[in-house]
């Protein structure tokens, strides 16, 4: 899809306790497309996508936010764009499920309102959408590990940004809902004009759900482009040093380890 | 949240439960006198002896301790959400320890009035002001270590205080027990807590949905565009002055910073927008009803009112808490 990009990176370098994480990294993502990540762990796929979040300044290079680099817009004007969904969900006080989802409107509402109706009814749908329905009223700590996964990316389908940077949205998830959550986060890059950005650690759902793919194979050593180009038997098995295998079958490719 | 149908029904209710106890608090003790003569003390009728009692003895200690009650639990509730810790209260992470230790040597040194409130206000900040660089160090702090830092520091605090205690003898050391357990017969300035408790509201307010934010947790604050670092220094700075202020005025009241903000939470939630206003009538309330009991209950003996809400808060608390469904 054309356009101006929605997110860049130029020339980013990231270190991370002495570890370079990627060097001299160009990035440009426009509406429409969806980039996986793809690494081993403690290669630095975290810590990427929050320097891309802004919450850590790169070593060199800069992001960009629909062409203005993030470190001249504000936090609030950033959150408006830009939804991070975190790896693990830190300590929190006790909140119910819906007040939890309703943190996503934070950034789109004026500093002395409170939230409307019409937020209240954004909430509830995104809780819908994730499979929450009836547990509004729930205490958070009462989930499960899957369920408080779903509500954290209810969460950020309340912020509704521009720009979705998701570490591990698939992690915790079952079957159904792996399929069910990136087909709809899919969906609405598509047709809704937003751009994404997940690490993931099934080959199978980047090659199924991602238009690019980013690998990172330590040392700050990256390759990217279009997800049938990078993704290959041979590139996978040097990124997991682990041999993988492409097999063919009717609706297109997999790959297994081994 | 929409103004919550039960924001509607707790706001008068508290309200109204302030109100009894201000009337409870008026009327009770040696001379004791019906709401209505209560009434018309303050409005200026009455007889010369009540309008004495009410307005000059009464009055004045009622607004302080009611303040006090108020700016503790508006303390614990802050801090609460400082280090997203439901388990923190006003003092733990030192405050009380330092001005305990200004008061307490003021004491010792066989100073009274004034200057043990002053000693323990420059305790307090004395407190504050090391912890925060101590936590603080290079650059950022983490809840667990600002939590490890105050803890440390009040542990500090508490073997001086012991050694202080183990060297008076007789009446200093009494008077430093009671000033330990929290006392409002001490001489204080009845608007000054007041006045702190009404502007660190107006200024909190208008953050409240901030703090809700935060609760959630630091990076997920910042990634919905919330100023973390400037807000919990202000959250570190604003709830630390609270508590020196209460805690000067009255010493070192146990259990309203804890327990108030938690009955709140297990009631009416965890908005901040309800439960700050909602900690500071509450808890300025309870505060009010245990500091009446305590110099009604065995008088003409005073008790320290920190073992009177101690009495009156923990069965109240352990009640709601089982009442609580779900894990907390």
């Amino acid at each position: 899809m054309n356009g101006a990009p929605l997110l860049e990176a130029n020339g980013l370098s990231v270190a991370i306790a002495g570890k370079q994480v990627c060097r001299e990294l160009e990035l440009s993502l426009t509406a429409g497309q969806s980039l996986g990540v793809l690494g081993s762990n403690g290669v630095g796929k975290t810590t990427l996508l929050h320097t891309l979040a802004g919450l850590r300044a790169p070593a060199t290079g800069e992001v960009r936010l629909q062409e203005m680099p993030l470190t001249q817009l504000s936090r609030r004007s950033v959150a408006q764009r830009l939804g991070l969904l975190m790896q693990q969900p830190e300590d929190s006080l006790p909140a119910t499920v819906l007040e939890t989802a309703l943190i996503g409107r934070h950034p789109h509402l004026d500093f002395w309102r409170w939230e409307s109706h019409a937020d209240v009814a954004i909430a509830r749908r995104a809780l819908r959408t994730v499979g929450l329905e009836g547990l509004e009223q729930r205490s958070q700590t009462a989930l499960s590990g899957g369920e408080r996964r779903r509500l954290a990316l209810a969460t950020v389908l309340v912020q509704d940004p521009l720009v979705f940077l998701l570490d591990e949205p698939a992690q915790q998830l079952d079957l159904h809902h792996q399929l069910s959550l990136l087909g709809l986060l899919k969906q609405r890059v598509e047709s809704a004009g937003r751009a994404l950005i997940m690490s993931l650690h099934d080959i199978n759902l980047a090659a199924r759900f991602c238009s690019h793919a980013l690998l990172m194979f330590g040392e700050g050593e990256c390759l990217q482009g279009p997800a049938d180009a990078v993704l290959t038997a041979e590139n996978l098995s040097r990124l997991y040093h682990t041999p993988v295998n492409a097999v063919s079958w009717p609706n297109g490719r997999a790959f297994v380890a081994g | 949240m929409q103004p919550h149908p039960r924001l509607l029904i707790w706001l008068p209710a508290l309200v109204l439960l302030a109100l009894v106890a201000f009337c409870l608090s008026l009327g009770v003790g040696s001379t004791p006198l019906s709401p209505a003569a209560v009434w018309q003390a303050i409005s200026g009728h009455g007889d010369e002896l009540s309008r004495m009692v009410v307005l000059q003895l009464r009055l004045p200690r009622a607004m302080d301790s009611f303040a006090v009650g108020g700016l503790l639990a508006l303390s614990g509730a802050l801090m609460q959400v400082l280090l997203r810790n439901p388990l923190a209260d006003p003092y733990i992470l030192g405050v009380s320890g330092g001005a305990a230790m200004g008061a307490l040597s003021a004491l010792f040194a066989g100073l009274a009035g004034l200057w043990v409130n002053g000693a323990a206000f420059a305790g307090a900040l004395l407190s504050i002001l090391v912890v925060f660089a101590l936590a603080h160090g290079r650059g950022g702090w983490t809840p667990t270590r600002l939590l490890l830092t105050g803890i440390a520091i009040a542990a500090g605090w508490g073997a001086l205080i012991s050694l202080l205690l183990v060297l008076s003898s007789g009446p200093t050391m009494q008077a430093m027990l009671f000033w330990l357990m929290g006392d409002f017969s001490y001489q204080s300035s009845d608007w000054l807590p007041l006045v702190v408790i009404f502007a660190g509201l107006l200024l909190w307010l208008p953050f409240a949905r901030h703090l809700n934010v935060l609760a959630r947790g630091e990076t997920l604050a910042e990634a919905l565009g919330v100023p973390v670092r400037p807000l919990t220094l202000a959250i570190y700075i604003g709830a630390s002055l609270f508590t020196a202020v209460a805690v000067t005025q009255a010493g070192a009241i146990g259990f309203v910073g804890l327990v108030v903000p938690h009955m709140l939470r297990l009631t009416i939630g965890g908005d901040h927008r309800r439960l700050l206003p909602a900690a500071a009538l509450a808890g300025g309330s309870l505060l009010l009803v245990a500091d009446t009991l305590a110099r009604s209950v065995a008088a003409p003996r005073q008790l320290p009112v920190g073992v009177v809400t101690a009495a009156v808060g923990v069965p109240l608390f352990l009640y709601l808490l089982n009442r609580a469904r779900g894990p907390l």
